[in-house]
């Protein structure tokens, strides 16, 4: 993919087809990003990331707090049906969010796609419980009886020791933000709105069919662009991530 | 346990059982309060959509004007009528039954070769597990060139061997398999799983096998397959839910063509809801979708007590 996005338009179509392109035409890459405003593009699927990691970090924990560390009656059979939530397919639930999202106008903004990310996901609140579940429950207590409230014990020591289940969480929310193709297609219809994803196919199919095949440098370019800051993520954060799968795929 | 003894601790170190219930109390708003985004979310996001859903089933509804109650007419004409309905499902059905255990088989493997000792064992993971971070829509971008006919690296490759392009996307007969063969490429998440079960497998069952004069195909077959068996079936149900949604990679890869070859479950759906805007149509199709994974999973849960073995028991 690199080494396409780097040649010139001859030499993709030169068979055999040279592995390393020279003179390597850097330019492909400033075409990709104007063609279509692909900073933008970057802009906007960067804030949205951020702000559906906030979200579910921030109430996932509460919740899965809620869920293991304060004893409460009924806690476990309410959390019995967090967890079947997980069971009904999105399919369901998209059109009558669509609809009630369309209603109130916030179709063509990215609220319908991160507001849900405030009330917490079964999923991440399973992942988290089963972390603080982890953790020595005298710890709480001693705090207690200091006459420690329960927001400064989730605080001073929960989440200081469940600070690796929470990294977690929050790269795969990063991840599917990144990687959400759906959910925008289906509340952004205005180009200046689009994350990559959607950006990388636009630029895909909008040039005149004729001139389809010849885009090829540049829509390898714009593919490495989009790539590469997923790359390095899961460069710098590979054990941690490596380990949540683990975590998740045995405890699921 | 040792809550339920400090809490008594602590009752009776400030005396009367009157403050016992009223620490009760209190820990039950606590604990309410801390899920309460959940409860929000369930309610707006879960129950509500369920219940509209459902309603909507029964409904002609366009969007533009209120729903219409038309009984069970959507249902009688998806699983009457609908000519594309049956195609998408047996197609959907195909990437389940061909699909997913040709992914499971390639994981599976993949993941039994990266824990022998081998020199360099984390590059060749990284190697592994960087296709399943790669983004659907960046690595549906990549596939389509690697499978384009003309210039493609596989094109490139057959022609200097002088053999003739494969028409991978373009061909009715080729598309599912080519799709499938994307699908066992991005298994990467599946082989960490395998890769943490593998390791669990005592050392000493292996080394009671070869005294046993047990060879390595006897001693993958007899207890590398049985010892795996729980995440083999993890990955089951979880690929077998995902199969079913699947929606980005062949809609941006073949939008469902040639002649409706690939045109799947999740992305009819959406064409209905989104593109014809037939919305009782579509909540119809989701319901129909949710009974067919239920139906599915049932039936891999039941089947799971003949081939998973669980230490444990």
């Amino acid at each position: 993919m690199v080494s396409t996005s780097l040649k010139t338009d001859p030499q993709v179509y030169r068979i055999p087809s040279p592995w390393i392109p020279n003179p390597a035409r850097w330019r492909n890459y400033i075409e990709a990003m104007t063609i279509v405003p692909f900073g933008k593009f970057f802009l906007n699927t960067i804030k949205y990331a951020i702000l559906v990691t906030i979200g579910t970090v921030l109430s996932s924990t509460l919740v899965a707090y809620g869920f293991s560390r304060v004893q409460w009656k009924g806690r476990d059979a309410v959390f019995f049906l967090c967890l079947a939530t997980m069971m009904i397919p999105g399919q369901v639930r998209m059109i009558p969010l669509y609809i009630v999202f369309s209603k109130i106008g916030w179709v063509n903004s990215y609220k319908p796609l991160i507001i849900p990310s405030f009330f917490a996901a079964a999923y991440d609140v399973f992942l988290l419980r089963q972390f603080f579940l982890t953790i020595p429950l005298e710890l709480s207590d001693a705090a207690r009886i200091d006459g420690a409230s329960e927001l400064t014990i989730l605080g001073r020591v929960v989440i200081p020791l469940a600070k690796p289940a929470m990294a977690v969480v929050a790269l795969f929310t990063i991840m599917g933000a990144w990687d959400n193709y759906l959910g925008p297609l289906i509340y952004l219809t205005d180009r200046e709105q689009y994350p990559i994803a959607l950006g990388l196919q636009m630029l895909r199919t909008t040039t005149p069919s004729f001139y389809m095949e010849l885009q090829w440098p540049r829509l390898m370019a714009a593919s490495a662009v989009t790539i590469f800051p997923i790359i390095l993520l899961y460069f710098f954060t590979q054990r941690t991530f490596v380990e949540g799968i683990s975590i998740t795929g045995i405890k699921g | 346990m040792s809550t339920a003894r400090s809490i008594h601790f602590t009752g009776a170190l400030f005396g009367s059982r009157g403050s016992v219930r009223r620490r009760e109390i209190k820990r039950q708003i606590t604990g309410i309060t801390f899920i309460s985004p959940w409860i929000v979310g369930f309610v707006c996001f879960t129950i509500y959509p369920i219940a509209a859903s459902l309603y909507y089933g029964f409904t002609r509804y366009d969007v533009v004007r209120p729903p219409r109650f038309i009984g069970l007419d959507n249902y009688q004409k998806i699983l009457l009528d609908d000519r594309i309905f049956r195609i998408v499902l047996s197609n959907t059905l195909y990437f389940v039954v061909f699909g997913l255990p040709a992914a499971i088989v390639t994981a599976f493997l993949v993941a039994n070769l990266l824990n022998t000792d081998v020199r360099g064992r984390s590059l060749y993971r990284t190697i592994f597990f960087i296709p399943s971070i790669v983004p659907a829509v960046s690595s549906a971008m990549v596939w389509l060139f690697i499978y384009n006919t003309e210039y493609g690296l596989i094109s490139s490759m057959l022609s200097l061997m002088g053999l003739p392009a494969i028409p991978w996307l373009s061909s009715a007969a080729l598309a599912k398999p080519s799709l499938i063969i994307i699908q066992c490429w991005a298994q990467g998440s599946a082989i960490v799983i395998f890769l943490a079960a593998l390791q669990d497998v005592p050392r000493e069952l292996y080394e009671a096998a070869v005294i046993d004069g047990a060879s390595t195909p006897q001693r993958f077959r007899h207890i590398t397959i049985p010892m795996c068996t729980p995440s083999i079936f993890f990955i089951t149900i979880t690929g077998l839910i995902g199969t079913f949604q699947s929606f980005t990679m062949p809609y941006l890869l073949t939008g469902g063509g040639p002649n409706n070859a690939t045109e799947l479950y999740a992305v009819y759906l959406y064409r209905n809801a989104f593109q014809y805007f037939k919305m009782g149509y579509a909540s119809a199709l989701a319901w129909i979708l949710f009974i067919v994974v239920v139906f599915f999973s049932i039936i891999t849960f039941r089947s799971s007590n003949r081939w998973v073995y669980y230490a444990g028991k």
